[in-house]
């Protein structure tokens, strides 16, 4: 290991893989919507590591960006668990196989 | 006629320009108001009646105020030539290019003469009183606006035709006056008989236009001017004149001869003379004050003013004799001499044997025109013109009288089926006699019985011309004789219509009281005596001269015309006098002389000669057309069709087989491919994803592999 950078952002990449995996193969929409959770935080582990190893880690600029992505991702689960509540409502279910209707 | 120019005399100096001389730049104002209220009138809604009809009469009475003034400065210019010395006939005039082809320019014009000025005078004072009558005649109309738009219009056109220096000017106010003709005459056109005169009158009216227009071409190719008048280059002045005598036409007549009966073909149509007369009497379908202003007093005394304002050239190459008197006369004017007596007498007859209030009135208009014609042949302008004054103002008397009594009647026209009317309708009878004594030409007090000797005077006097005296002669009788039998039809005896007659609003008789003055008044100017009408046209002096009334030449005319006038009013008071026959019963006339009455009762058939010679020509002309239609045109067409629709037919076979093919092919292939790239879009989130995922990684490994060195 020739720097402590590379060890995260190995671990972000691993993060995001999982996440990534977790949305295209679970059935059911929750699990989808943990899996772009997964995927938003490794791309937040990138910011904060890339801030903290960078010339100027006295400017807050990853810190913040990190700040604004959670928030960001916060009202995105909000609004796709709204969405899954309003699916499941509206068809009785939650598995994505079944929903098939966003053809044009 | 020699005219002087009275722009060349200020022009010299001798001569101060007369006060009112701003008129004569402003003369277009006279037609143009009742055009433009005309057109005012046509753009406003039914409901505005009160509107309407003071627009009119108001342009109208600008249009008098402004002819009063005209005819001022030319009596105020004639006396101020007078003064220098110049005794001769003069004019103002304005004249402008209205476009230019070639070397030649159409030129358009106004004139102010005596002729025009005092024409104006009455169209717009006559019309004036005409157009207050009909506020109550036609009040209960609902197409009251469009009436006076028509009127308007009427009104303006005519003025046009009077103050035209152009004969191209003329001829289009000459065809705007037979357009309102037509539109007035049909104005009730849900009545059949109304629509079927309308198109009468103006298809045969237009019968003369033709030839008038025929001559207005050849006087253009000839004098190569448009104007009357223009210092001396105008088509009636000498020039011109004297250019137009040395050619020769065919028959022996030179080309100023031929043109001018081709103008008068013109007039004879638009003035009802023989043989053209026929649409006059059925205009009466129109409403009365139409029958009054159009067809009694100014549109068909416009042939007469037409050939009044064409006088020097209907009368190039007459022969005078030294102190300007005529001694001879033209083939021109004894054509128009010989139809006007001919026409007075032939429509004076038909006149005895009608029953209709307002036919009877359409015959003795058409016998009076041709006293006017016969007058301007005879003796020149200012005789036929006087006739046409006075005649003017008593038929529109006459005419409008006929309609307080239509109107009181209850519509009833069968002069059969009133009677009594005297004490019913008294104003209306008492100006109605006034009208019919002036017609009659009932001696010295009457203006009709002035105007009516200067022709029967002239005649007498012509020594070329000898036969129109006792046709003319005969005419009077017949006048006298066909009035007394209507009046006393329609005023004396019992009542024979149903219901009770009704005296006619004030706003009916005042105009019947004014017109029953100048019946009587207009006499004074044409007196032997004091003959300041002639002398006023011709442009000399006119003295006061008691003498001339007691010539002995003048005292057997006098003796002579009083004969006729009480053999005609005798006879018809012996016939018909208080007799107050039944409707049913035959007229006094018939039992005498069944045939003879007869014929004239069917107005000597001449709408029925027309009927199997011009119109059966013209059904016969019609089916040959047809025919030619059908076999000759249409299978040419037929063939054409034909060839076309192979040509179709080709290019139908082209289409399904090349273009549609093509088309076809191409579109299927679209949607095969289509097909397969739309099994992607499985509409499943997911997949979507995986797409994008792969599509990441493809990117990322692109952009990796290009920046490894």
């Amino acid at each position: 290991m020739s720097s402590p950078l590379t060890g995260y952002l190995v671990v972000a990449a691993l993060l995001f893989s999982i996440g990534l995996a977790g949305a295209l193969v679970r059935r059911n929409a929750i699990m989808v919507l943990i899996g772009i959770e997964l995927m938003l935080n490794a791309a937040n582990l990138n910011f904060i590591a890339f801030w903290r190893y960078s010339p100027h880690p006295e400017a807050l600029t990853g810190m913040m960006f990190a700040i604004f992505s959670i928030a960001v991702a916060a009202a995105e689960a909000a609004v796709g668990l709204g969405l899954v509540i309003a699916i499941h409502r509206h068809t009785g279910t939650t598995d994505l196989d079944k929903m098939n209707r966003m053809k044009g | 006629m020699l005219a002087t120019d009275p722009l060349l005399l200020y022009q010299f100096g001798n001569i101060p320009t007369p006060p009112q001389a701003w008129i004569v730049r402003w003369l277009w104002l006279i037609p143009a108001l009742p055009i433009l209220s005309a057109g005012i009138i046509s753009l406003l809604k039914q409901r505005f009646r009160r509107l309407s009809s003071s627009l009119a009469i108001g342009s109208l009475s600008g249009s008098l105020l402004l002819s009063i003034v005209a005819l001022s400065h030319v009596i105020y210019t004639r006396n101020l030539l007078l003064q220098f010395g110049f005794n001769s006939g003069f004019h103002d005039i304005v004249n402008f290019t209205w476009f230019q082809f070639g070397n030649s320019a159409v030129d358009l014009g106004w004139i102010l003469d005596p002729l025009s000025a005092i024409m104006a005078v009455m169209v717009c004072f006559v019309g004036l009183l005409i157009f207050i009558y009909s506020t109550g005649y036609m009040e209960h109309d609902e197409n009251f606006t469009r009436f006076f738009c028509f009127l308007s219009l009427f009104a303006g056109a005519m003025l046009g035709v009077v103050i035209a220096n152009s004969i191209l000017l003329l001829f289009m106010c000459w065809e705007l006056v037979g357009l309102t003709s037509y539109l007035l005459i049909g104005f009730w056109y849900q009545k059949p008989s109304a629509a079927a005169a309308a198109k009468k009158a103006f298809i045969t009216t237009r019968v003369g236009d033709i030839f008038f227009l025929l001559g207005i071409v050849w006087l253009f190719a000839q004098t190569g001017t448009l104007l009357f008048y223009n210092h001396g280059s105008g088509s009636m002045e000498g020039l011109a004149l004297s250019g137009l005598l040395a050619q020769h036409a065919a028959l022996g007549l030179t080309a100023s001869g031929a043109i001018g009966l081709l103008i008068f073909a013109g007039a004879a149509g638009k003035s009802g003379q023989l043989p053209l007369h026929v649409w006059l009497p059925d205009a009466m379908e129109g409403p009365t004050p139409v029958s009054a202003l159009i067809h009694a007093a100014t549109m068909v005394a416009a042939g007469v003013y037409l050939i009044a304002r064409v006088y020097p050239l209907m009368s190039a190459g007459m022969p005078l004799t030294a102190t300007g008197e005529a001694a001879g006369t033209t083939t021109a004017l004894i054509v128009v001499t010989w139809i006007g007596a001919a026409t007075a007498v032939f429509a004076a007859l038909i006149a005895v044997a009608q029953n209709d209030i307002k036919r009877i009135l359409a015959y003795s208009t058409i016998s009076q025109l041709g006293y006017m014609m016969a007058g301007l042949g005879l003796g020149g302008v200012a005789v036929g013109m006087f006739h046409l004054i006075t005649h003017a103002f008593f038929k529109a008397l006459l005419f409008l009288g006929a309609g307080s009594v239509i109107h009181g009647c209850h519509e009833e026209q069968d002069i059969r089926r009133m009677g009594g009317l005297k004490t019913q309708m008294r104003a209306t009878f008492l100006t109605y006699a006034v009208g019919m004594l002036a017609l009659c030409g009932f001696p010295l007090v009457f203006s009709g019985f002035w105007s009516k000797d200067a022709i029967l005077e002239a005649a007498h006097k012509s020594a070329f011309i000898k036969g129109p005296y006792y046709l003319l002669i005969f005419g009077a009788v017949l006048t006298a004789f066909y009035m007394t039998r209507q009046v006393s039809y329609v005023f004396f005896g019992q009542a024979r219509g149903d219901g009770h007659a009704h005296e006619s609003p004030r706003v009916m008789t005042a105009p019947l009281a004014i017109l029953a003055f100048f019946a009587v008044a207009l006499g004074a100017i044409g007196t032997p005596a004091w003959p300041w009408f002639r002398a006023f046209l011709e442009g000399h002096a006119a003295s006061f001269d008691m003498h001339a009334l007691f010539e002995a030449d003048f005292a057997k005319l006098l003796a002579t015309s009083t004969v006729i006038v009480f053999l005609g009013l005798g006879l018809g008071w012996l016939l018909y006098g208080n007799k107050s026959p039944k409707a049913e019963e035959p007229d006094a006339l018939e039992k005498a002389a069944p045939a003879l009455w007869a014929a004239l009762r069917d107005r000597l058939y001449v709408d029925e000669l027309y009927g199997v010679t011009v119109i059966a020509f013209y059904y016969w002309w019609a089916r040959v057309a047809d025919w030619l239609d059908r076999r000759v045109w249409g299978g040419i067409v037929v063939a054409v069709a034909w060839v076309f629709k192979m040509f179709a037919q080709f290019n139908r076979l082209l289409d399904m087989h090349g273009v549609d093919g093509t088309f076809d092919k191409a579109c299927e292939e679209l949607s095969t491919g289509g097909g397969i790239v739309s099994r992607v879009q499985n509409g499943r989130a997911q997949t979507y994803l995986r797409i994008l995922a792969f599509a990441v990684i493809a990117l990322a490994a692109i952009l990796i592999w290009s920046v490894r060195p």
